[in-house]
């Protein structure tokens, strides 16, 4: 075909349409396999040294708080008999005779405290306590929070004005006053539901510790539920969104299965970063006399303790003083790193 | 603005509003009266002393009087302090909390904002690293052992400072150190990384480029930037050095409120809960809301919602 030198005509050649040879395929293969969201911020988290060495120093914690005091020789309610206000590694009189008769007596490794209870173990239970606390309060408080900021965002127009209008007030309420009164108004009714059939479990627990969860079921959910709702404001406008809204799929599943799922990262680093502030609440608390119940110890508790006898035995005191320092340091480090790892737009 | 303004000051008097109603109930929930705990006394005394500061009367009529005369100003008589009101007990100890919480504040942002500023333009060197290090440390450690522990050391094994009491100017050094600990850890931290964000701006390549000295551009564009996360802080950090102060006031035996609030809870003292409950609610809440003007005033970038 003769062709027009000025045309626009396109130059097409038969050879353009041959089939690829093998070499051109291979440009086009997938070499790597796809990295998921996952494997992607777990990469950026192993490679951070301060977020690592804080996980380990978690599980460390944790081992010495759950997992050790079932086979230690002591139990944190045990009072041994002239054993009162030993120092660490001290061992009592009746100790010291069954040790001369050949007997082994495993050593107050952090002494004992003025009742003759053995001081190591009483921190690992403490610890045990401060963590739990600070796991059981951040799961009710990443439930409420996230549901109700989700709930909010999704619907919008009054619902939202409404329910935002209520974190407001929350968050404008001064908590350290409602805690204080709160952990006073439910002891006696906690106390009250102990005697019924099926709530035996509340005196084995404590009352105060139960309200702690309360208050902060009650209060501290309204960072969580602003931050969640900041994210799905913005998710709600997603095509898949639109497209699962077209498919019929109700608001309950979009809400369950394709909001929250996609706001997974901010979840994690707002649920990390919770720990440890509950952590610091409770000690708080209990260092106020209003934490958990005697003989079971927090460390909040086991420092304020400590404070009478600050003179002459101040270990003591910077035992638990130092381990909660150390936990809620963890935490924060760890919460830091796994912002960097999972949500790099948070970082500045 | 002036909606702006009307809309903040109405959320805020819903929320005192509100504070009030919870800490009422509550504290009728919370069992034992405020006669009960004393020695065996007559069931007729009983009932003239609840007769006469109108505990007898049914619960939401107690809590309308309650609001209308608390309007009025008048949060009523003490019950277990007699013959003080609850207004003259806050006005006692209200300075004094004040004057404590008050030098914190000011030794947070004096220290908190120049160190912040000092890591973010110094980024990466050693001074950055120790200052970013003590923060990370500082909003770590819960304000008891801080207090504990400058206690041992500087009251009991040093014995540089008194520990009970606030009498002389000694005294205000360790209960300031401890209350101004976490606030100034955290001050660093913000201003570190708002300093951080604005040094990236374009406006201060420009003003490199126009020749202006290092100093000029810090003080004149970037510290002015900088400084408005702090200025959303100090709210909330008011509400810190108030409430923190329970503890604080516990260990140093300050006479001040946040130990005159426990102490009435323990007590069941109604009036004075409720008292001091409303004034520290409402002081928070205010600084609150001035805080939130003052914020868009400085900023006016921000929109007015």
């Amino acid at each position: 075909m003769k062709q027009n030198p000025i045309s626009f005509q396109l130059k097409l050649n038969p050879e353009d349409f041959l089939p690829a040879t093998e070499e051109e395929k291979e440009s086009l293969v997938i070499m790597r396999e796809s990295v998921s969201f996952w494997k992607d911020g777990f990469r950026r988290l192993m490679k951070n040294k301060v977020a690592m060495v804080s996980i380990v120093v978690i599980l460390i914690i944790m081992v010495f708080s759950f997992i050790v005091p079932s086979f230690y020789p002591y139990s944190y309610k045990e009072q041994i008999k002239g054993a009162n206000n030993l120092k660490p590694m001290e061992y009592s009189e009746k100790e010291l005779e069954a040790m001369a008769a050949g007997e082994k007596v495993f050593p107050h490794i952090f002494g004992t405290d003025k009742l003759g209870r053995d001081y190591a173990i009483r921190v690992m239970m403490g610890s045990r306590i401060s963590l739990l606390v600070g796991l059981i309060a951040t799961a009710i408080i990443l439930v409420i929070g996230s549901a109700y900021g989700s709930i909010a965002a999704f619907f919008g127009g009054w619902v939202d004005l409404v329910m935002m209008r209520i974190v407001d007030i929350i968050y404008t309420i001064p908590d350290i006053l409602l805690i204080v009164l709160l952990s006073f108004a439910l002891k006696a009714p906690l106390g009250a539901l102990t005697s019924l059939p099926g709530f035996g479990w509340v005196r084995t627990v404590g009352e105060n510790l139960i309200s702690i969860f309360i208050v902060f079921a009650l209060l501290y959910w309204v960072g969580m539920a602003r931050m969640v709702r900041s994210q799905v404001l913005m998710l709600k406008e997603s095509e898949y969104v639109t497209a699962a809204r077209a498919l019929g799929v109700g608001n309950g599943k979009i809400i369950k299965k394709h909001l929250l799922t996609n706001c997974i990262g901010t979840l994690i680093v707002t649920t990390t970063l919770q720990i440890p502030s509950s952590i610091f609440t409770e000690s708080f608390l209990s260092f106020l006399g209003l934490g958990v119940a005697v003989p079971l110890p927090s460390l909040g508790s086991l420092a304020s303790e400590a404070i009478n006898g600050l003179n002459t035995y101040p270990y003591l005191l910077f035992i638990p003083a130092a381990l909660i320092s150390l936990i809620i340091l963890s935490f924060n480090l760890l919460g830091d790193g796994l912002r960097d790892a999972f949500d790099p737009k948070l970082k500045n | 603005m002036l909606k702006y303004i009307a809309k903040r000051v109405g959320l805020a008097i819903v929320t005192v509003w509100a504070v009030a109603t919870i800490t009422f109930f509550l504290m009728n929930m919370v069992p034992g009266g405020p006669f009960l705990s004393e020695k065996a006394i007559s069931p007729q005394a009983q009932a003239a002393l609840e007769a006469k500061y109108g505990l007898d009367k049914p619960l939401f009529e107690q809590y309308l009087t309650y609001l209308t005369d608390a309007l009025h100003g008048d949060f009523g008589d003490s019950l277990k302090q007699r013959g003080r009101t609850v207004m003259s007990i806050i006005k006692t100890k209200f300075p004094v909390s004040a004057r404590v919480g008050g030098i914190s504040v000011l030794v947070a942002l004096c220290l908190g904002v120049p160190l912040g500023c000092i890591a973010a333009i110094r980024r990466g060197k050693f001074i950055d690293s120790f200052i970013s290090v003590v923060a990370t440390c500082g909003i770590a450690v819960p304000s008891f052992v801080i207090c504990t522990v400058l206690m041992y050391f500087f009251g009991v094994k040093l014995k540089l400072l008194p520990t009970l009491g606030l009498t002389s100017w000694k005294h205000y050094i360790m209960p300031v150190i401890a209350l101004a600990f976490y606030p100034t850890a955290y001050i660093m931290r913000l201003t570190r990384s708002s300093m951080l964000d604005v040094l990236g701006q374009d406006y201060m390549r420009t003003a490199k480029a126009k020749g202006l000295s290092q100093a000029v551009s810090i003080f004149k564009h970037a510290l002015r930037n900088a400084i408005l996360p702090v200025i959303t802080y100090v709210g909330p950090m008011l509400a810190y050095t108030l409430s923190g102060s329970f503890v604080v006031e516990k260990i140093f035996t300050i006479p001040g409120l946040g130990g005159e609030f426990i102490g009435s809870i323990t007590s069941r003292d109604y009036t004075v809960i409720m008292g001091t409950t409303i004034f520290l609610a409402t002081l928070i809440v205010v600084m609150n809301v001035i805080v939130d003007i003052v914020y868009k005033i400085v900023d006016p970038r921000i929109k007015l919602k």
